[in-house]
């Protein structure tokens, strides 16, 4: 098992048909996942690289193919407008990986998805990856941007603000022959659909992870949030980093969400709230796998 | 992004939100006429403003030794002299750093009669995801320390973004306040017009610290936003062209609209040892390993992921124009992008900018033997790293020679 998707899961794309959705559609489906349908309004009836048929909505390619899953490619200024039309469609699962879209938007967006079946993954994320059983993990399920290949499946849980930092740590697992459950980039937005919080508890819950290796950054408080639910209920060890600790107060280090404002957010009060929890704390983050092992 | 105080009350006054009057100028002529237009009005005092983006503007000295930022003035011909003393000027402040802001901007207006202050922001409440509005009875301070001694004497009220704020927790907040009487009402339409900047506006940050109690001409009492702050959601300001043109590149560092053009994401620290980094994750944890082995990093600089080889060229030369910059070190982690091509990148690079600073590279991933084999075959001096904690201890030790 693993969390919110299995090498089973049927994936739609939104804004299969651009570049960057292409090019990533053709990566997952190369990695063996369930890429079933494409959405690009107008271009309904057209099929992507000869093999995913698209259509104009979420619903109609929703309601042909089975997809339960939506995977969103689509510019900024488009794609609140395009994760409600998969909430319409009452998908269970949007994964957006757009960067750049406003915060207003994603205010709106999530005051809208209040009540709704549909959880949202971003934006502004890597994506999800549940390795496969194949080489290089091929079978997976792979939403998103992340490379497929530095996976190996196995029984820890990894999940993060940042790709790249994903990727370091899923990597530093599997050169260490540790495999993963199911890797989760939750974006570095601001507003985003699921919190580490909401992530840690599908862990928690999940008989295939073993061990979690939590991620952080600078800004907002998800973390320390994340470390006192754990410190009471999480039956699983916990390992994790924050990243930002030389960060200059009051300015947006790349991400939006990463900003240490009036004091707020700073990694000192993350990697304390950690502490606190029992959480591993790796000083560096060359030591991410090290850290959680050492604790299993 | 950034905007003037003027620029600000020129937005928030597109809103309702009543501010002095006065106007921006960029000579001392100029600053003399408005003052007189102010004082012909019948205003007992006016205020010179100068306009740059950081705080502690009227506790700033100027590199010329005129004392004070933000100068009260009683006749037309002081505010003359002030301009004078300001324009063209640097101002060092606590939030400016040693270096300073240029003044090249003043904003003269009329200085009201203050019987109160209190303090007004509207920011993103990011618990909750939703927009936050703030007041205090404690204006004209630093709010954090208010937040920090007093925290009972901030109070406030979220707003649900499906229906905007609502005219009860506009009076809710000014009764909050300690308004009364007609003041209420006047409060309670001010403070929706300051969330409404905030909001169309696609505002990060709105604050108006002092929002003063006045006495007005004719004796009554008014609100006012003496000052205020706002900065803007980049991501948001492709569909506000008015806001865009707001922006003031002087108060911007160089290095850092560079990069932009690249759309690389660069910002210029103190240290010595830059950083080139693929991730906005990774790059900060880059800087904070660089820190943990003893050094001190020079820049953030995220390069994207995909960057190209002429992005990694643009790269180079920005880490390179600062002058405190003694050694580099590339982390790369290739999930998707080729190393190879990145490493071809580097060597080219290097080349280009015929580099002399020792150079640690680390790359992982994609492609990752024939990367490594062309920084070997280039036969320049590249010290590989195998991991970031190895990367990091070499450029630090490399440095330290």
């Amino acid at each position: 098992m693993a969390i919110l998707v299995t090498p089973q899961s049927k994936i739609l794309v939104q804004g299969i048909t651009g570049t960057f959705g292409a090019r990533h559609t053709l990566l997952s489906l190369a990695y063996g996942t369930q890429v079933v349908a494409g959405v690009t309004p107008g271009k309904g009836g057209q099929l992507f690289e000869n093999q995913v048929p698209i259509y104009d909505t979420v619903a109609e390619a929703a309601r042909q193919t089975g997809a339960t899953v939506s995977a969103i490619f689509v510019p900024p200024p488009f794609a609140g407008d395009a994760i409600l039309e998969a909430v319409d469609a009452e998908l269970d699962l949007v994964v957006c990986i757009t960067e750049g879209i406003p915060v207003n938007d994603m205010v709106k967006v999530k005051r809208a998805m209040q009540g709704s079946r549909t959880r949202l993954i971003g934006p502004n994320c890597p994506g999800i990856v549940t390795p496969g059983t194949g080489k290089d993990s091929h079978g997976g399920c792979r939403i998103g941007i992340s490379p497929g290949y530095i996976h190996k499946q196995g029984n820890i849980g990894v999940v993060s603000r940042s790709g790249t930092l994903t990727y370091e740590a899923v990597w530093q697992l599997t050169s260490r022959g540790v495999g993963q459950s199911t890797c989760i980039g939750i974006g570095g937005d601001p507003v985003n659909g699921t919190s580490h919080l909401d992530i840690i508890k599908m862990f928690n819950e999940d008989p295939a992870t073993e061990g979690i290796i939590m991620i952080g950054e600078i800004g907002g408080s998800a973390e320390e949030e994340a470390a006192e639910w754990i410190k009471n209920n999480c039956k699983k060890p916990v390992a994790g980093f924050i990243a930002g600790a030389t960060a200059p107060p009051g300015r947006r280090m790349g991400h939006a969400g990463a900003i240490v404002s009036g004091g707020k957010g700073t990694a000192a009060a993350k990697i304390q709230a950690f502490r606190d929890a029992g959480i591993g704390i790796a000083a560096t983050p060359s030591e991410m796998a090290d850290t959680l092992l050492k604790m299993m | 992004m950034n905007i003037h105080e003027y620029q600000a009350k020129q937005l928030l006054a597109q809103y309702g939100v009543a501010v002095p009057p006065g106007d921006v100028c960029s000579t001392p002529e100029a600053a003399l006429a408005i003052a007189e237009r102010l004082f012909a009005k019948g205003e007992k005092l006016v205020v010179v403003k100068s306009q740059i983006h950081a705080g502690g503007r009227g506790k700033g000295t100027f590199k010329s030794g005129f004392q004070g930022g933000v100068k009260l003035c009683k006749s037309a011909a002081e505010v003359h002299e002030k301009a004078k003393g300001m324009l063209g000027q640097v101002l060092v402040t606590k939030q400016t750093g040693p270096e300073g802001r240029l003044v090249s901007k003043l904003l003269v207006a009329a200085a009201p009669a203050i019987r109160k202050e209190l303090y007004l922001a509207v920011l993103l409440d990011r618990a909750a995801s939703r927009p936050l509005m703030m007041v205090s009875t404690e204006g004209g301070v630093d709010i954090e320390e208010v937040a920090e001694k007093t925290p009972e004497k901030i109070i406030k009220e979220i707003i649900d973004p499906a229906v905007g704020m609502m005219p009860y927790q506009g009076r809710k907040l000014a009764v909050a306040l300690g308004l009364k009487g007609d003041l209420i009402a006047q409060g309670a339409k001010l403070l929706m017009g300051v969330y409404k900047t905030w909001w169309e506006c696609d505002a990060a940050m709105v604050e108006i610290n002092p929002l003063c109690i006045i006495e007005g001409a004719d004796g009554k009492e008014g609100l006012v936003a003496v000052d205020a702050k706002i900065g803007l959601d980049d991501n948001a300001l492709y569909r506000h062209k008015n806001i865009l043109e707001m922006r003031d590149l002087a108060e911007e560092a160089p290095l850092e609209i560079e990069a932009s053009k690249f759309n690389l994401n660069y910002i210029k620290l103190e240290g010595n040892i830059a950083c080139l980094v693929n991730g906005a994750g990774l790059a900060m944890a880059t800087m904070d390993i660089i820190q943990h082995f003893g050094g001190s990093p020079a820049n953030f600089l995220d390069v994207g992921g995909g960057a190209s080889k002429d992005q990694v060229t643009a790269a180079f030369k920005i880490i390179l124009s600062d002058p405190n910059v003694k050694g580099i070190l590339v982390n790369i982690f290739g999930g998707i992008m080729d190393c190879n091509v990145i490493a071809t990148g580097i060597v080219s690079a290097v080349r280009e900018t015929g580099l002399k600073l020792p150079l640690v590279v680390r790359l992982e991933g994609n492609n990752v033997e024939a990367g490594k084999r062309t920084l070997t075959e280039s036969g320049m001096t590249i010290i590989s790293g195998d991991s970031m904690a190895d990367a990091a201890q070499k450029v630090v030790k490399a440095v330290g020679k």
